[in-house]
């Protein structure tokens, strides 16, 4: 079963594809059928892991071999991977039924169809791993994939930009990822888990001295696995890629961009524990990038006016959380937040595709306004969301969130204390975001000339049935699956698929604490729909007295220019010195050009004494006679 | 095996060449011609499959061996192989085909002749991976010079003379200190056989001249930097076909001579350049990879990364650790299916617009959607993605390398990093975006002849990326002992 799991949606992304000359309708159909039932074969084997224990480790066939390099395609099902299993398969059968509605006039489906099913056979791939090159290949596979779905609409000159930028972004991660492998093979002489994990307590001390700096081998591990991390997950400094993506068809956004790629990171941190526990350095690193992350997303968010740009922010932001969360230890936490933020956060995208798919593509918030009566299941399945994804009370977000702040808060220690407060703050920032974008979405006046209110128009069933599903996931599994996941006996759960160095301590919870958060994310209703709907010349106010901090967060932090200028440019400019100074005016000036100019030069000076007229010839030859005559005398 | 399939493997495309010249005189009828080579080419590539087949797999000693004596007591014949050797020899014989197939169609003119140069260079490389003896090898070596040079200067585009002059001028004089170094081994040690040389062991003091003359010729063949500016030129003056054996073998020579003759002759003094080949190789990776970012013509793109790319073989090469050998050696048989089918792929673009420059395409995917699936695998093959041959090998080098020198990984990273730009970019600008120029609305898909090329490539390509022991089995127990042969000369020479 575990096999076809992973194997399922390569078939399906092959046969769809191949089918799609005897009917498109079948080239839609088989995909999502497959991808379906890997869905509920993980759904059987996730029970059957809480159940009955049932994990183990498959081996497909040997991949490489080379000296003490060993590799297998393998499966591994342990509660961590049967997890993501069923968060990957889930959303993705969804996006596969929803894709069916939302792309229906466009004549590349079969073609979408394939890849999204590719993409879940390479996530599958980068999830049930028991080596870090599998889990690179995955993890590269997710990115083409990722690639090829941004750049799906490959007629748009920022579509195909946005593609290379998210691949080129992700190689640069995936660097810093490679050392990291080369680094574990190296020293551990292998890349499997089990070896590596198994050794890394051995090796705690261990220094490596590179280019005359002393560095403790197990942070330098933790940290280079965490730039690729940081690269996959669009953290501080990486994150340039993730809005730039949402150039892509919605559901992409939904199933790649939000609940499974991007996590990608987290989840290579938290599989890594046994790594990460051992270098406390290297996880304060962790922490403060994703406090960074979490802030400065967020802060971004509040003045963007794309509605997929704000979403993405706020993935971005999400993420953050998570990687703080295991940054102070508590990866079960983070896995926890990962498994709401899926639900809620696909359930917001695929929400706002509706949205757009009202708006005949349009993505611009201040040009939308007061149609929450024209669509109705839209509106309430976008308040789900946008309510568990701020963290109100008794949904998923709320379990999850300020799960994280009380274990950074019980962490002790002054990096937990500027967590906790980093999560309470961004939670109210999330807040304003997010129904600042519910509101100018629903509410206030409708803003949009080009298009009569009557002609927005409610989606279909096949695009709403997978948000009801997904809204029931954000209604419930916080509920549902918080004792297991972060409750009191969470380590026989997680049955040594996560490992902490010390058992997370529950202690009681200050009352100001459990209510701060709850309380700071209610009134931020209020103050928003003060705000974006009943008085908006207040923020113009604001806006006109802050001119430079308002364009400082509307260009995202200037990121995009300061790479250009850093990077990209002189990038080219050096390529272009070397072509041309070095390889051209260099190289073959002075080798090849150069040495037939110069036997040109002498062979053309030679020609001359060959003129044809005897007397030169007798010249010349008396001329040497005189020269040996010299030169006996002289002897 | 008393058979000599070694020599008949080398003999037979001459052979068809000689019947081609002698039989078919009817100039305007090619049919006979393209019959016959495509025959004699085929057989060679069943031929070499059962050589692999019957090739013994667990011993590192040299099998088929062929000797007689040639000129009397100085110079003796001798063929053999190895398991570095055999995977050469079959990628010779696979892509000879290929290349007479894709050659019927875009060759107009003196075709017979196009054909024989192809099957005479045939020969002459796969002559170069049988050799035991230096002078044997160095005549095949030198050999396949002239069909190349022809062909560039013959069928080449409009600079092709100028093209054709630097390769030979290039390539002629690496050679050159090559020779005199075959004679001064000769002098040292009596003998030209290359096991018996390994077996005398040339001493230390003469080693380091010996291994910078055969440097010279390997380094202008594989190309290293900084003496690869031939290389571009060539490639985009030579004719399709000629760019795949150039790119897919004739690079593979230098390799393969750096693996059997510089590492196994002169041990000591290939530990001793070691920084000066990491240098090299570093600076190839990154510099071109630079360079090819900035090309406007595709053929030099393509022909800057496979410098960047044979920087990666060098690098593997000189770690003298298993990853990095074995990753060498899969680079190179990588590098020859997938560079052979980028110039292919480029080839088929040229055929119909004849324009080799990026910014004459655009949004082709549009209209020739197959092309645009199999170049998307060879591009990604060429950057390097899991799952494509082009992976295997560079994180097998990489890994090898990491062990000798953090730095040199580090940097060889950054390279592909780089590979990824130039390849994605080109393909965007070619493959993606509108399609708006008028003189490519009218282009054809991908013929019967190019599916089957084209996709017979991208499937090994991706075979041998999900299932490279196919490979790296055949060459295991040859480079263990090329390995501990080396590392046994170390020691013997701490010792003493």
């Amino acid at each position: 079963m575990a096999y076809l799991i992973i194997l399922l949606p390569l078939l399906g992304s092959i046969l769809g594809y191949v089918s799609k000359s005897f009917n498109e309708k079948l080239s839609e159909i088989i995909p999502t059928v497959l991808v379906i039932l890997s869905a509920l074969f993980s759904g059987i084997i996730f029970y059957n892991g809480i159940t009955q224990d049932a994990y183990g480790n498959y081996v497909i066939f040997e991949w490489i071999s080379s000296g003490n390099l060993k590799i297998n395609w393998s499966i591994n099902i342990d509660p961590l991977s049967s997890v993501m299993l069923v968060v990957v398969t889930f959303v993705s059968s969804l996006v596969h039924v929803y894709s069916i509605g939302y792309m229906s006039h466009d004549p590349n489906r079969p073609r979408f169809m394939s890849y999204l099913s590719l993409f879940t056979f390479s996530m599958l791939m980068l999830v049930v791993s028991d080596n870090f090159l599998q889990l690179f290949f995955g993890w590269e596979g997710v990115g083409l994939c990722s690639y090829l779905l941004i750049g799906f609409w490959y007629k748009k000159e920022s579509a195909n930009n946005a593609a290379i930028k998210a691949f080129l972004v992700n190689r640069v991660g995936d660097f810093g990822f490679a050392i990291g492998i080369f680094l574990i093979f190296y020293y551990f002489g292998s890349v499997n888990y089990d070896e590596v994990f198994l050794k890394a307590e051995s090796l705690i001390d261990k220094e490596i001295n590179f280019l005359g700096i002393n560095l403790n081998l197990i942070t330098l591990i933790c940290l280079t696995l965490f730039i690729g991390a940081m690269g996959k997950s669009a953290q501080f400094l990486f994150h340039t890629w993730l809005p730039d993506a949402m150039e892509g068809p919605t559901p992409v956004s939904a199933l790649i961009h939000a609940a499974t790629m991007v996590t990608a990171g987290v989840f290579l941190v938290v599989r890594c524990s046994p790594l990460f526990e051992l270098s406390q350095f290297a996880l304060n690193i962790v922490a403060i990038v994703g406090m960074i992350t979490a802030l400065f997303a967020a802060s971004v968010a509040l003045v963007q006016n794309d509605i997929k740009k704000i979403i993405a922010y706020s993935t971005c932001s999400q993420l953050g959380y998570m990687f703080f969360a295991a940054g102070v230890g508590a990866y079960h936490v983070a896995i926890f937040h990962l498994f709401t933020h899926a639900f809620f956060k696909a359930l917001l995208f695929l929400g706002s595709g509706s949205v757009i798919h009202a708006f005949k593509d349009e993505q611009d918030i201040r040009l939308m306004g007061g149609v929450w009566k024209k669509l109705p299941y839209t509106w309430i399945l976008m308040l789900i969301g946008t309510l568990a994804l701020t963290g109100f009370p008794f949904l998923s977000g709320f379990y999850s969130k300020d799960a994280i702040i009380e274990f950074a808060f019980f962490k002790n220690s002054s990096i937990g204390y500027y967590a906790m407060s980093v999560g309470i703050f961004t939670a109210f920032l999330t807040a304003i975001y997010s129904w600042r974008l519910f509101f100018k979405t629903f509410h206030g006046s409708y803003n949009n000339k080009s298009l009569p209110i009557e002609k927005t128009h409610e989606s279909p069933a096949i695009m709403l049935t997978p948000l009801i599903l997904l809204s029931l996931g954000a209604l419930f599994a916080g509920y549902l699956f918080k004792e297991m996941f972060i409750g009191h006996n969470y380590l026989d759960f997680w049955n040594n698929s996560i490992f902490f160095l010390k058992e997370t301590e529950h202690l009681h919870l200050p009352l100001w604490l459990l209510l701060i958060t709850p309380i700071l994310v209610t009134i931020a209703i209020p103050i928003s729909y003060y705000l974006y709907v009943k008085n908006k010349n207040i923020l113009d106010g604001v806006k006109l007295s802050n001119e430079p901090l308002y364009n400082f967060l509307l260009n995202k932090w200037y990121f995009d220019e300061l790479y250009e200028f850093l990077i990209v440019k002189p990038l080219k400019q050096l390529g272009f010195f070397f072509w041309k100074k070095g390889d051209q005016n260099t190289i073959d000036r002075y080798g090849p050009d150069g040495f037939s100019r110069v036997i040109k030069f002498f062979s053309i000076k030679a020609v001359k004494f060959q003129s044809g007229f005897l007397y030169d010839y007798a010249f010349i030859m008396l001329l040497g006679l005189s020269f040996l005559l010299t030169y006996l005398i002289i002897n | 095996m008393d058979f000599p399939i070694l020599s008949l493997i080398t003999i037979l495309p001459l052979v068809g060449a000689i019947f081609i010249f002698i039989f078919d005189n009817n100039q305007s009828e090619n049919k006979n011609t393209i019959y016959v080579s495509l025959f004699t080419s085929f057989v060679n590539f069943f031929l070499a499959l059962f050589l692999w087949y019957s090739f013994d797999k667990n011993t590192a000693d040299f099998q088929f061996i062929e000797e007689a004596n040639w000129i009397n007591g100085f110079i003796r014949f001798k063929f053999g192989i190895d398991g570095i050797s055999i995977l050469f020899i079959v990628l010779t014989a696979f892509i000879t085909p290929i290349c007479i197939i894709s050659c019927i169609s875009s060759i107009k003119k003196r075709l017979k002749e196009f054909l024989i140069a192809i099957l005479v260079l045939e020969t002459f490389m796969i002559g170069v991976f049988c050799s035991l003896d230096l002078v044997i090898f160095y005549l095949f070596f030198e050999a396949g010079l002239i069909p190349m040079f022809l062909i560039i200067g013959i069928w080449g585009g409009p600079k092709r003379v100028y093209a054709a002059f630097k390769f030979f001028l290039f390539t002629l004089l690496g050679s050159v200190l090559m020779l005199v170094a075959i004679i001064s081994i000769y002098w040292i040690t009596g003998t030209t056989d290359v096991v018996q040389i390994y077996e005398i062991k040339i001493p230390v003091e003469f080693q380091y001249l010996l291994w910078l003359a055969f440097f010279s010729s390997f380094a202008v063949k594989m190309p290293m930097w900084p003496v690869h500016t031939w290389l571009p030129d060539a490639h985009v003056e030579a004719p399709t076909a000629g760019s795949v054996i150039l790119a897919a073998i004739l690079l593979k020579m230098a390799g393969y001579g750096f693996l059997r003759f510089s590492i196994g002759m002169f041990p000591i003094a290939s530990e001793y350049f070691i920084p000066l080949i990491y240098t090299l190789s570093i600076i190839a990776i990154i510099y071109t990879s630079l360079v090819a970012l900035m090309q406007e013509d595709m053929k030099k793109l393509i022909a800057y990364s496979s410098v960047a790319h044979m920087g990666f073989v060098t690098l593997g090469i000189f770690t003298f650790t298993k990853q990095g050998i074995e990753g060498s050696i899969f680079q190179m048989l990588s590098h020859g299916i997938i560079s052979a089918a980028l110039f292919l792929c480029v080839g088929v673009l040229y055929d119909r617009v004849h324009s080799r420059l990026i910014n004459s395409y655009g949004g082709i995917v549009n209209i020739l959607p197959k092309y645009a699936f199999v170049f998307a695998i060879f591009m990604l093959g060429s950057l390097g993605l899991p799952g494509t041959s082009g992976f295997i090998g560079e994180i097998l080098v990489l890994l090898g390398t990491f062990q000798k020198s953090f730095l040199a990984a580090i940097l060889a990273s950054i390279g592909i990093i780089l590979g990824a730009a130039y390849m994605l970019w080109l393909y965007k600008r070619v493959v993606f975006g509108k399609l708006e120029k008028k003189e490519l609305l009218e282009l054809k898909d991908l013929n019967y002849s190019e599916t089957v090329i084209l996709f017979s490539l991208a499937i090994l390509t991706l075979v041998f990326g999900f299932y490279p022991n196919l490979i790296l089995d055949t060459i295991h127990v040859s480079v263990d002992n090329l390995i501990s042969d080396y590392q046994n000369s170390l020691i013997l020479n701490l010792l003493k």
